[in-house]
């Protein structure tokens, strides 16, 4: 057993440690913190496969940006846990579970059964392999308008987010869901 | 070098963790970090394929994904927040309004 299949096994253990931490903890607070280990450990992995690029984005956007968001809405509604937590379908727990299990096990059959079970070539210690020049040079270059598209994507998830949460002046009441108190 | 069946492996579960979260939590912001992990442990096989073949299309592939992540984060937690205004709960039990 070599040193990298220690740390890697290490690091799996964690990550999915903090997966179960974020599915079982009934506080949403706990959950988005649990997360937050998660998205870290995946970063480490991102280093370990030669994107240090990617791992970088991945700490500053999701483990930054996206999960200050959630911790910012969570604390902002003080919703950190439901106040009637009522169980509709109680069958739908278990069935979720056992269906889940199966897929889980397809998954780990097609994966096996993919043939990669021998490492691949070491490109991810060469040098120029996952570097900000790299990966800058093919999305500018073969990716560009995709590229492009995602900057359309992004003005309209801004323009959307203002439409929905703007409170419309006169009447004091969110125009993107109409006020229901009946329910 | 860890085969890339490993990390495959690893996203799978962690996948299964998620889908797990959003059947089973009620919670809809416990539901939206369940989506995020998905996501997550996608990006994590479109990583290690990337190495697996030597190109750096895949982690392109992870680039565009968070930035989709990133928008969906957006407008859904202001969903969240434009629902909490008017039902005073984010319990998706409590959006039934449809229900026959």
């Amino acid at each position: 057993m070599t040193a990298e299949l220690i740390i890697f096994v290490l690091l799996a253990v964690i990550a999915v440690a903090a997966a179960l931490g974020m599915l079982l903890s009934s506080n949403a607070i706990y959950s988005a913190l649990f997360l937050v280990v998660n998205f870290g450990v995946v970063a480490t992995f991102y280093l370990l496969l030669g994107a240090p690029f990617i791992a970088m984005v991945q700490v500053t956007v999701y483990a930054g940006a996206i999960m200050v968001l959630f911790l910012f809405v969570i604390m902002l509604l003080g919703a950190e846990r439901l106040r009637h937590p009522n169980q509709v379908l109680s069958w739908q727990q278990p069935l979720a579970v056992v269906l889940v299990m199966a897929l889980l096990g397809f998954a780990g059959y097609v994966v096996s059964m993919q043939g990669l079970a021998s490492p691949p070539v070491d490109v991810a210690n060469t040098v120029s392999y996952g570097s900000p020049a790299a990966i800058g040079e093919l999305l500018f270059r073969e990716y560009l308008f995709p590229f492009e598209a995602t900057s359309l994507l992004l003005l309209s998830a801004m323009v959307g987010v203002v439409v929905l949460t703007a409170v419309d002046a006169r009447r004091g009441v969110s125009r993107g869901v109409s006020r229901d108190r009946r329910s | 070098m860890i085969p890339t069946t490993y990390y495959l492996a690893l996203s799978a579960i962690l996948f299964s963790i998620g889908v797990i979260g959003v059947l089973v939590r009620r919670n809809a912001i416990v539901i939206f970090m369940s989506i995020e992990l998905m996501l997550n442990s996608a990006n994590l096989a479109f990583v290690a394929f990337a190495r697996e073949f030597g190109t750096l299309d895949g982690q392109l592939m992870v680039f565009f994904v968070m930035t989709v992540a990133a928008a969906e984060v957006a407008v859904g937690l202001a969903l969240i927040v434009a629902i909490f205004r008017s039902k005073a709960s984010i319990d998706v039990d409590a959006v039934n309004l449809l229900k026959g």
